[in-house]
């Protein structure tokens, strides 16, 4: 008798936490692996900033029939090792619902890797190409970042009309810069560009100057410096210093707002670049001020940067779509992320079907001369719409 | 006319870009062969006053101070700090084995890193050149901008007095004579403790002084100091640890290889400098101007 009490109770005890969850009580986790430390600290700690406003607005409106979320943070250090090893750690450890996240090429892709083989829901909020394609690609991974082929095709459209044919690119040697010449090469077909030269350099550089010589002589109309962050300011800035822009219009991939605080005034004048958001959309858009507002009655009055919009735009997705489809369960949940049309904070977007790419608005903004603490540092000088014709197929990424 | 595919002005511009860049390294390398010559340390923090130096400005400017202020400030400041460090870390472990101030210096940088990170933020700070040192000057061969001829300028007159002092001052000889036989030194009634303690001093005063100098060159952040210091002991090893004369020419001449590598094969501009380090390496093991056996 006694011991079938105790199997009974043993039975019970074990069943508990499968009725928990079953019932949907447990609070909803959110892994966010990024890069505090390293170079790209500050865009990580402004992703982090935002993703907290997706999670609080999930959490005032009553999260998903009373289960609430809660963002687990975890440091990246920029390192793909790192990144998969805090990533399996969230999933099996924290056993965190969805992962958002990462902040590299090669750092996602690691992240994705895991959470391919885990089954796990993952949304990127970096750049890159190959997450797009068949082959890294899965039906759990989502990309709520823009792509370089998106970026460059929409920052080239623009250049090459107005600033001129003659081009030269300075570019980080690794995936993220190679990406951005691919994008610029074939948006620049149409018009028929001429490329005076294409330099490599080291990542990471701190000194640009023996690449300059050259540039100044060769005198192109546009030099794109497809290189980021910290690489990006210091190129901005000397190639200031060799008087380029006497002749040539500085143009970067992707501009960031972070990267012209800390690069200063003076040197990024006049630069021309392509980005995801900039906080000054509130004045066109409505779900842009929204956000905007909550960004700022959380953190202290300051603006969202660009990288951290993405971090809101990543989270926000994946909670609503838990909130339609009343689940956390994976299969589930992706259908439903599959179906959004949302306007979260930048205008409309949708995830296309067949890579899960979110469609989306690039802009074209330019620097311009401010006082040290203005944050008003760019003006939006062109909006490209989203549509589809500017990703690369479905067919040619391999997918079917 | 060309030579190599590229026009011979061309080339010219690009030496002196070299030259220029191996100003900047020259500054730092001098402090850390200083330091390594005279005290047998290893001194892995360099990179971090190096830092320090280019933060002491970024304060003294929200001080009130202007850049000619920071040119001066900024050596006392990081020296100060520098002097702090020997008194009451490095100055334990001498007659130690060469591993274990180096270990200190290697985790001194971290501690530096975070500081500066807590203080500062993790975001890179722009630092600009005062107005009257902006802009580019025609040198005949084009244009080249004018705070980088500053920085030769300022390299080239801390060298001049840097040797002055070693060679002409009476406290100079204490210096050489300390490097050579300690023992006999402090025998002969000399504190060997305080020419240490300044010498220290003025290494890492150096490093800050190469910090703020090159802050308009790149900004200023807490990770600036990890490059270069790699860069600093490829000028010191291929100049030979602990000459001045050695780090002043390979300075020099690995600026000049990293312009022209840049040139004729921009994505191994970063190895070449490791290049040039491995061959000197492999024909003369103790550096250009070395003295043998150092390091035992």
């Amino acid at each position: 008798m006694q011991r079938r009490h105790i199997l009974l109770g043993t039975a019970g005890l074990l069943a508990a936490p499968a009725i928990l969850r079953a019932q949907g009580a447990g609070t909803i986790k959110v892994g966010f692996p990024v890069p505090l430390t390293g170079a790209y600290g500050a865009e990580a700690q402004d992703q982090v900033r935002a993703a907290e406003v997706a999670i609080r607005e999930f959490n005032e409106s009553g999260g998903l029939g009373g289960r609430m979320a809660e963002l687990l943070v975890r440091d990246d250090r920029l390192n793909p090792g790192e990144a998969a090893t805090r990533t399996l750690e969230l999933v099996e450890s924290d056993k965190v619902n969805f992962v958002v996240g990462g902040l590299s090429a090669a750092v996602q892709l690691a992240i994705n890797n895991v959470t391919k083989q885990r089954g796990v829901i993952f949304n990127s909020i970096s750049q890159s190409d190959a997450i797009n394609e068949r082959s890294d690609w899965s039906r759990t991974t989502f990309h709520e970042a823009l792509n370089p082929h998106m970026t460059a095709g929409a920052v080239g459209r623009y250049a090459f009309s107005r600033l001129g044919k003659r081009v030269a690119f300075l570019t980080a040697d690794y995936a993220y810069g190679h990406e951005m010449v691919r994008g610029f090469q074939r948006a620049g077909r149409a018009f028929g560009i001429e490329t005076v030269a294409d330099i490599r350099h080291p990542i990471g550089a701190t000194d640009f100057s023996a690449f300059l010589p050259r540039l100044q002589a060769l005198r192109p109309d546009v030099l794109f410096l497809c290189n980021f962050g910290r690489d990006l300011q210091i190129a901005v800035r000397q190639t200031t210093d060799f008087g380029l822009k006497r002749n040539t219009k500085l143009v970067a991939p992707l501009l960031l707002y972070t990267s012209r605080l800390a690069g200063g005034s003076a040197p990024f004048q006049g630069v021309i670049g392509g980005t995801s958001y900039y906080w000054k959309l509130e004045d066109s858009v409505p779900s842009a001020k929204r956000f905007n507002d909550r960004f700022r009655a959380q953190h202290g009055g300051r603006v969202p940067s660009d990288y951290g919009a993405l971090g809101y735009g990543g989270v926000r997705t994946v909670l609503e779509a838990a909130k339609t489809a009343g689940t956390t369960e994976t299969d589930k949940v992706v259908e439903a992320m599959r179906a959004l049309r949302y306007d979260y904070y930048k205008g409309p977007q949708y995830y296309r079907g067949c890579d899960h790419q979110s469609v989306q608005s690039v802009l074209v903004v330019e620097s311009k001369t401010t006082a040290r603490d203005d944050v008003d540092v760019f003006d939006i000088v062109h909006t490209e719409n989203p549509d589809e014709e500017n990703l690369r197929s479905c067919s040619e990424l391999g997918h079917g | 006319m060309t030579i190599l595919g590229f026009p011979p002005d061309l080339l010219v511009l690009q030496a002196f870009t070299g030259l220029a860049l191996g100003a900047v390294y020259v500054l730092l390398a001098v402090g850390l062969s200083l330091i390594f010559g005279m005290l047998t340390v290893v001194n892995f923090a360099h990179g971090a006053f190096f830092m320090l130096g280019a933060y002491a400005g970024v304060f003294l400017l929200a001080a009130g101070g202007n850049f000619w202020v920071c040119l001066v400030g900024v050596p006392l400041l990081v020296g100060a700090v520098g002097l702090f460090v020997e008194r009451f870390l490095v100055r334990r472990l001498y007659g130690r084995h060469i591993d274990d101030p180096l270990l200190l210096t290697f985790g001194l940088t971290y501690v530096f890193v975070e500081l500066v990170r807590i203080g500062w933020g993790k975001q890179a700070l722009p630092f600009d050149a005062p107005e009257i040192l902006q802009g580019t000057v025609d040198i005949g061969i084009g244009y080249f901008p004018l705070y980088r001829l500053f920085v030769i300028g300022v390299t080239a007159a801390v060298l001049l007095g840097l040797w002055l002092f070693i060679e002409r001052t009476r406290y100079g000889l204490i210096i050489r004579a300390g490097a050579r036989d300690p023992t006999i030194v402090r025998v002969l009634g000399v504190d060997v403790g305080r020419v240490w303690l300044l010498v220290f001093g003025l290494g890492t005063g150096l490093a800050g002084l190469a910090g703020v100098l090159a802050a308009p060159l790149q900004g200023v952040s807490p990770e600036m100091g990890t490059t270069v210091l790699a860069e600093a002991f490829v000028v010191t090893v291929v100049g030979g640890m602990g000459s001045l004369v050695g780090g002043i020419v390979a300075g020099l001449l690995v600026g000049v290889t990293v312009a022209m590598s840049a040139l004729l094969l921009p994505e191994m501009s970063k190895v070449a400098m490791f290049l040039l380090m491995a061959v000197v390496l492999l024909l003369r093991p103790q550096g250009l101007f070395g003295r043998a056996g150092l390091m035992s």
